[in-house]
C-alpha cells in the first residue's frame, strides 16, 4: 500500500504542478496612485472612544500611542509605516487638533510579555489613546488561546485603568502563510475581548482580506520591494484614521 | 497489501485453540462477550459517510469558499473529524477484532501495530511535502509587508530540532493533525481490544472515566515549540473506543433505544437546538435570542477536548442517520455514491490525498489567482481527484485479489478497515 499510495500521490502531484505551470502569469500590478476604498461595514463600530472625543473637544492635544510588533513598522522605512500615516492622515482630517502619534515596537513579544509593560509604558506616555496591535506573535508561536485570552483581558483592563482610550488591531491577512499559521483562533479571541470592554476593533485582517479580494493589491505577490508595503500601511492609517474620527463621534465641527 | 497480511491470519497459531474454545464458551455462559456481524457483509454506510468526512475535512483545510457552505461544523458543533474518528474505531475494531478471536492477541497486535506504522509513515511523507513547500515560501518570498509572519520559518533554522519534533509527532503544522491522532489511537487498540473481548461495557466504562478524568485535570500532549496537541487523545479516544464498542455488538444491543420514538425526539431537539445557536454566529442580530446565562455555561465548545456538546451532537447526528438510513436502503448501491463510499473505503490514501491537495491548492491560489471562481473550481477538482484515485486504487486491489486468490485462497476482509489491514 505505501508504494501505492505515494504513486497516486505522485500523480496527483504532477497534476498541481502541470496545473501550476500551464496557468497564466499574473500581470504586475504597478499603479501609483492606489485605490484602496474599506467597505463601511468594516470600519463599523459601536464602541465608543470617550476620552479621544472629550479631548478634542476640549482642545487639547492627542496623544496616541501605538503598540506593537513588527507588523506594525516597515523595517527599512520606518516613517512610512502606518503608525506615522495615521499621524498624517489625522492632520488632514483634523487640522485644528494637536495630534502626535507614538510607536512602541515589542519585537517577537507575546500579547502575555507585552500586556505586561502596560502599567510602566502608561506612566511614562500618558496617552489619550493606545491601539494595541497584537495576535501575530502568539499566533506563530502557538500559543494557547485561552492563555492568550487571558493576556488580552490583563492588558486592555491595564489600558483602561490608565485612563486611556483602547483600540485593539488584529493580525495581517497574510495569504502566503494561511497554511502555515492557524489565525482564527485568535482573531476570535480578540473580537470576544473587544466585545467585552466594549473597545473598538480594528479589523486589520479583514480589511486587507477585502483588499486583496478586491484586487487593489496583490498579498499574495512575491514582491521583494518596499513599496507594496508602503502602500498597504498609507492605505491602513488612513483606514485607521477614519476608524478612530467615527469611533468617537467627531463630527464635522471638529474635522473643519 | 491486504491480502498478503491476511496470509497470517489463515494459518493456525500455537495458543490459537485455546483461544477458539475460551470463545466459543462465553455466549453460551451468556457473557457480555463481543460479538461480531457475520463475514463478509460490508457496511456500506460507513464507507458512505466515512468518505463524506473526509470530502468535508478537504473542503475544512482549503481557504473559505462556496462549498464550505455545505460542511456540517456549519450547522452544529460536530464536524467531520468526529464521524472520522468515530468510523475507524468502528472498521478498526470489526477488523482486528475478528483477527483477535481468529488468530489471537499477539497476531492481532503484529497487525495493528504495521498498520500503525503505514499511517506513521503517511504521515512522515505529508510532513515532507509540507517541508517542500514551506521551504519554497521562504526562499521565493521577502515581502517586507510580512517580515513578521516569515517568522514562521524560523524553525528551518534549526532542521535538527524540528524533523527530530516531528518524527516524535511533537511538531505538528497547521492541518496535520488528525494522522498523529489516528496514530496513538491504533496503538492502544490491542490493549482496548484485549478489554472488550473481556467486558465491552466495562471498557467503554474505563474510556468515560478517562475522559472525565482529562477535562477534571486537565491532562494533555504538549507540542513544540510549545502549545499541545490540537486534538487531544485523552479526550478523543472515547469516540474511537465508543465506536470501536458499537462494532463489537453495542451497536446491536442498543438497537432498541435507537428505535424508540424518544431517542428521536431527543435528537431532533438537540440537533435544532445547535443549529440555532450556530445560526448566530454568522448572524450577529441573532445574538439576543441565546440567553446570556446559556451562553456562559456554553462557551467555549472546546474542540481540543471535544466538548460533550460536540460529542452529543454527534451521537443525535447518527441517531438520526441510523434511523433514516437503514442498511439496506437501496440509495446505497446507487452509482450517485459510490464517488463518497469509494472514497470511504481507502480512508487512509484518501485522506492523505486531502491534505496534500490542500496545500497544492492553497500554492496554486498563490500562484495564480486567488478569485472565488478558482477557490471553486480547485475544491471541486480536488474532490474529482480523490474519486479517481479511489477509483485507481480499488481496481487495482480487485486485480490484486484476483491474482492473490488465483495463488493462495481468499483473500479475507480486512479492506473493511478502509484500504488497509
Amino acid at each position: 500500500m505505501k508504494s501505492r499510495s505515494g504513486a497516486t500521490l505522485g500523480l496527483a502531484m504532477l497534476l498541481g504542478l502541470w496545473a501550476a505551470a500551464s496557468a497564466p502569469v499574473r500581470a504586475e500590478d504597478s499603479s501609483a496612485p492606489q485605490s484602496c476604498e474599506v467597505p463601511a461595514y468594516l470600519l463599523a463600530t459601536e464602541s465608543p472612544l470617550p476620552k479621544v472625543a472629550d479631548a478634542v473637544k476640549g482642545g487639547r492635544p492627542l496623544e496616541i500611542l501605538v503598540v506593537g510588533s513588527r507588523s506594525s513598522t516597515i523595517t527599512t522605512s520606518e516613517a512610512s509605516g502606518y503608525p506615522g500615516r495615521l499621524q498624517a492622515a489625522l492632520h488632514e482630517k483634523l487640522p485644528s487638533v494637536a495630534v502626535n502619534v507614538s510607536v512602541e515596537i515589542q519585537v517577537k513579544k507575546t500579547a502575555m510579555e507585552v500586556a505586561g509593560t502596560f502599567v510602566k509604558l502608561m506612566e511614562v506616555k500618558k496617552p489619550t489613546l493606545v491601539v494595541w496591535q497584537t495576535g501575530t506573535v502568539d499566533a506563530l508561536r502557538s500559543i494557547d488561546p485561552d492563555e492568550f485570552r487571558a493576556a488580552l483581558d490583563a492588558g486592555v483592563a491595564a489600558l483602561q485603568n490608565a485612563g486611556a482610550d483602547v483600540v485593539l488591531m488584529n493580525l495581517q491577512y497574510s495569504p502566503r502563510t494561511e497554511t502555515m499559521i492557524s489565525v482564527p483562533p485568535y482573531l476570535d479571541n480578540m473580537r470576544v475581548v473587544a466585545q467585552k470592554y466594549d473597545v473598538p476593533l480594528f479589523d486589520r485582517f479583514a480589511i486587507m482580506h477585502q483588499w486583496n479580494d478586491a484586487g487593489d493589491f496583490d498579498l499574495f505577490s512575491a514582491y521583494h520591494g518596499v513599496e507594496l508595503a508602503k502602500r498597504v500601511h498609507d492605505c491602513l492609517g488612513r483606514a485607521l484614521s477614519t476608524f478612530v474620527i467615527d469611533a468617537a463621534h467627531l463630527g464635522p465641527a471638529q474635522q473643519n | 497489501m491486504t491480502s498478503i497480511a491476511d496470509g497470517i491470519a489463515g494459518r493456525p497459531l500455537a495458543g490459537e485453540a485455546d483461544t477458539i474454545v475460551r470463545d466459543e464458551a462465553a455466549p453460551a455462559k451468556a457473557l457480555p462477550s463481543i460479538t461480531l456481524p457475520a463475514a463478509g457483509e460490508r457496511e456500506l454506510r460507513l464507507d458512505l459517510f466515512r468518505g463524506l468526512a473526509l470530502w468535508l475535512i478537504f473542503i475544512d483545510h482549503l481557504p473559505p469558499n462556496l462549498l464550505t457552505w455545505f460542511t456540517i461544523r456549519n450547522y452544529g458543533f460536530s464536524d467531520a473529524t468526529e464521524i472520522f474518528i468515530f468510523i475507524s474505531g468502528y472498521t478498526a475494531a470489526f477488523v482486528y477484532g475478528r483477527a483477535m478471536l481468529e488468530s489471537g492477541f499477539v497476531v492481532a497486535s503484529a497487525r495493528i501495530l504495521r498498520r500503525v506504522w503505514q499511517i506513521y509513515v503517511a504521515h512522515v511523507f505529508l510532513f515532507t511535502i509540507f517541508l517542500a513547500e514551506i521551504s519554497y515560501v521562504a526562499t521565493s518570498f521577502e515581502n517586507p509587508l510580512y517580515t513578521e509572519e516569515m517568522g514562521i520559518m524560523d524553525f528551518l533554522k534549526q532542521p535538527d530540532v524540528t524533523i527530530v519534533q516531528a518524527l516524535l509527532l511533537r511538531f505538528r503544522p497547521v492541518n496535520m493533525d488528525v494522522l498523529p491522532l489516528y496514530i496513538v489511537l491504533m496503538l492502544f487498540l490491542p490493549v482496548i481490544l484485549w478489554l472488550m473481548k473481556w467486558r465491552a461495557d466495562a471498557t467503554l466504562g474505563i474510556s468515560v472515566a478517562l475522559y472525565a478524568l482529562t477535562w477534571r485535570y486537565d491532562w494533555y500532549l504538549s507540542a513544540y515549540p510549545n502549545g499541545y496537541w490540537a486534538f487531544n487523545p485523552f479526550a478523543w479516544q472515547l469516540l474511537f473506543v465508543f465506536g470501536a464498542w458499537c462494532a463489537l455488538g453495542g451497536a446491536r444491543r442498543m438497537s432498541s433505544i435507537l428505535s424508540s420514538r424518544i431517542t428521536l425526539a431527543i435528537s431532533f431537539a438537540y440537533l435544532f437546538a445547535a443549529f440555532c445557536v450556530t445560526l448566530t454566529w454568522y448572524l450577529p442580530q441573532l445574538g439576543h435570542v441565546v440567553p446570556r446565562r446559556i451562553e456562559q455555561w456554553m462557551y467555549p465548545i472546546d474542540k481540543t477536548d471535544l466538548d460533550v456538546l460536540r460529542f452529543a451532537h454527534f451521537l443525535a447526528l447518527a441517531a438520526v442517520t441510523v434511523r433514516f438510513l437503514p442498511k439496506d436502503w437501496p440509495g446505497l448501491k446507487s452509482a450517485w455514491l459510490r464517488p463518497l463510499i469509494l472514497c470511504g473505503q481507502h480512508s487512509l490514501e484518501i485522506f492523505c490525498l486531502g491534505v496534500f491537495l490542500a496545500f497544492a491548492g492553497h500554492f496554486l491560489l498563490a500562484e495564480v489567482s486567488g478569485g472565488a471562481a478558482m477557490h471553486l473550481l480547485i475544491s471541486i477538482s480536488g474532490i474529482l481527484i480523490m474519486w479517481a484515485v479511489a477509483w485507481v486504487i480499488s481496481w487495482y486491489k480487485h486485480v490484486a485479489d484476483k491474482s492473490a486468490s488465483r495463488t493462495k485462497g481468499a483473500g479475507g476482509n480486512a479492506d473493511l478497515a478502509g484500504g488497509g489491514g
